[in-house]
């Protein structure tokens, strides 16, 4: 999810404040899928990140684009616009109780030694990783991810050597909102959904980002680990109800030694 | 009639309404009843849950020769601010009486805006002690306060670890960290205090985020203490995210010990079945034994049958008895004359475990007693105190692994 929100800022450069709704709606998407299609959310993941992608793209390329080169403050009202109407309608449609999914694995675990470990957790990881390294190699391999790094290098060059920048930010938003689909499909093997967690995750993705730096994909990968483990230590060495307390000392700590994040380019 | 005649026609029936002993209020054939509930945001499921018997309680109510109300709806939107907004402006739209309202944080708003305009408030569910401790003399709460609900949920443990010849030596205590679980947290060691008896010894205290959707590092910062019992204080969905790490976790305590909402309720048992058994909640109730609880009972499953008669019906549906009672008594909607009223309250044929209902001069019903309710085959069963019970409590709890 946070990978998905730096890729966006990374190329588009504008700050999605509705990714924690999209996120919810791809939880339900996969919900919807599990009742009546008995998809496990880990297969629904990839139809449910296409759905996202053409979303991303369409929301791009017809709401977005005309804020490009307006104020920050117009792009931000823009998407908290977009969040407020995504909770309204998944309130509307699916209502206020928390919903969820019990796969055949909801309740398995691995023991390893002292340690035991979440079987849904585990592999919702383990397609984090897959998407994560399929993601790095279309950006460095594919004609078309040289491209969109080419936009996010140099607006003007990518201009001047021809390339349809506005199609590459749409196709770019796609990307990144896909990744959301695919998170919010794990994430529905994980815990249930409501339409008002967006926000909630929508500020752990941003802290995650800038712990990592804002625009790196690895520095996102980074920050989603750091930020995981400082929340665990926390939570279990001293008081599990502060955990997010220490997520947030980290990141203060970050602004003020390292404000472009830990993997983030300086700026200029 | 000439014009004189009129006059003096149409004077005296003016000076005769003016000086009626029974002013337009007091005519009122019903009374105006403002209901606030969280009925969206955090606890949406539970402020709609309470809702469910509003509709239900007028045909009762018939049936004991009470007056009619007429229900005006309020929600909080699981938001104190709301919660103060919403019954301002029931008062303004003509409320002569306030219902609510599940949350302390939210009722303990409301009750200030009701002392303020001198309306009425029957609190139906709101444990927070400092409530009925304001000097407050509109405000009426027939509810446990966490002491009471902390000292009968030990009595009742005793009852059970006694019947079961189960005493577990540790236990650990989790709450959850809003209005309520504080103030129970707060309760619990200085009402456990008062109940030497009680088998176990307090080895760790967890408190955890009311909006956490993962409490893995709860559950296993709880286990590492080896504890013998656990110790609850929670709401609905964190005790489904608890018994899905204890499950995970492969944890069983030998007792699941609830003292507070969440694990009796319906949608635990529809979500986790077979996995949701064995927790005793020990929770304001309803004596099965009871006359008026078996017609409450009925009335409920022909309107919802899918769903179990619970607390949040229960002292819902006990706050409109006490106003229609007190509307009857009264004579008036007046908000004087009804608060005068609820405090004369003296209601025997109720829902409620206890000798009835009546209240303090505090505003506090001190009289009631709470349950132990034990989660068996998808179904609700009273295990204690026994005078409302209806079957023997089973510990300790069978292993999640052997289901």
């Amino acid at each position: 999810m946070a990978l998905g929100l730096s890729v966006i800022f990374g190329v588009v450069r504008v700050v999605n404040f509705a990714h924690g709704e999209m996120m919810t709606l791809a939880m339900y998407l996969a919900l919807l899928a599990f009742t009546a299609l008995k998809l496990d959310p880990l297969v629904s993941m990839v139809p449910i990140a296409a759905v996202l992608f053409a979303f991303g793209y369409v929301m791009q390329a017809g709401l977005i684009n005309p804020f490009i080169n307006r104020p920050e403050h117009s792009q931000f009202m823009l998407l908290v616009a977009v969040a407020l109407i995504l909770v309204n309608v998944q309130l509307i449609i699916f209502g206020p109780d928390a919903k969820g999914v019990q796969t055949r694995y909801s309740f398995d675990s691995f023991q390893m030694g002292k340690i035991i470990v979440d079987a849904s957790k585990v592999y919702a990881a383990g397609a984090a990783l897959v998407v994560a390294a399929a993601l790095f190699a279309f950006f460095r391999y594919t004609l078309l991810g040289k491209s969109i790094r080419a936009c996010a290098d140099n607006y003007h060059g990518a201009l001047v050597v021809g390339l349809n920048v506005k199609r590459l930010y749409a196709l770019t938003f796609g990307i990144g909102a896909a990744c959301v689909g695919a998170a919010g499909a794990m994430l529905m093997a994980v815990i249930d959904v409501t339409p008002a967690i967006g926000p909630a995750y929508t500020l752990l993705a941003f802290v995650i980002v800038i712990t990592g730096g804002l625009g790196s994909m690895p520095g996102a990968l980074l920050g989603g680990l750091l930020i995981g483990l400082t929340e665990a230590l926390g939570g279990v060495l001293l008081t599990p109800s502060a955990k997010s307390m220490f997520a947030f000392g980290l990141l203060v700590l970050v602004l003020l030694f390292r404000p472009q994040g830990i993997l983030g380019k300086k700026p200029g | 009639m000439n014009r004189r005649e009129f006059n003096k026609a149409a004077g005296a029936v003016a000076v005769g309404a003016a000086f009626s002993p029974l002013n337009v209020r007091a005519q009122a054939r019903t009374l105006k009843v403002g209901v606030l509930l969280p009925r969206s945001g955090v606890q949406a499921g539970i402020g709609q849950d309470c809702h469910r018997v509003v509709g239900l309680a007028a045909g009762i109510l018939k049936d004991l020769g009470l007056p009619g109300l007429e229900i005006m709806n309020g929600d909080t939107e699981t938001n104190v601010d709301v919660a103060r907004s919403r019954a301002e402006r029931l008062i303004s739209e003509g409320a002569q009486l306030l219902v609510g309202a599940f949350d302390s944080g939210q009722t303990t708003a409301i009750a200030q805006v009701a002392e303020q305009r001198g309306i009425p408030l029957v609190i139906n569910i709101a444990a927070a002690p400092p409530i009925t401790e304001q000097g407050y003399k509109f405000v009426f709460r027939n509810f446990p306060t966490a002491p009471m609900i902390l000292g009968d949920a030990f009595a009742n443990q005793l009852e059970i670890f006694q019947q079961t010849g189960q005493s577990p030596k540790t236990a650990v205590f989790m709450h959850v960290n809003d209005t309520f679980g504080a103030a129970m947290q707060k309760g619990f060691a200085g009402v456990l205090q008062k109940f030497p008896a009680i088998p176990y010894k307090l080895v760790d205290t967890i408190a955890y985020d009311p909006a956490a959707r993962d409490l893995s590092v709860e559950v296993a910062k709880a286990k590492a203490s080896n504890a013998d019992a656990l110790v609850m204080v929670s709401r609905l969905n964190d005790a489904i995210l608890l018994t899905r790490e204890l499950v995970k976790q492969r944890w069983t305590p030998q007792a699941i010990l609830s003292m507070g909402p969440g694990w009796y309720e319906d949608q635990y048992l529809k979500t986790l079945t077979k996995l949701g058994d064995g927790p005793i909640s020990f929770v304001p109730w309803f004596d099965p034994n009871k006359k008026l609880a078996k017609q409450l009972e009925a009335v409920h499953n022909k309107a919802f049958p899918e769903i179990n008669l619970n607390t949040n019906h229960v002292y819902t549906f006990e706050a409109l008895l006490i106003a229609a009672d007190a509307f009857k008594r009264a004579g008036s909607a007046d908000p004087k004359a009804l608060a005068d009223a609820i405090r004369a309250t003296s209601i025997k044929d109720n829902v409620s475990p206890g000798p009835g209902i009546q209240f303090d001069a505090k505003g506090q019903n001190d009289k009631l007693k709470g349950s132990a309710v034990q989660n068996r085959g998808g179904k609700l069963v009273v295990v204690a105190p026994k005078e409302a019970s209806e079957a023997k409590p089973e510990l300790p709890v069978r292993p999640y692994d052997k289901r």
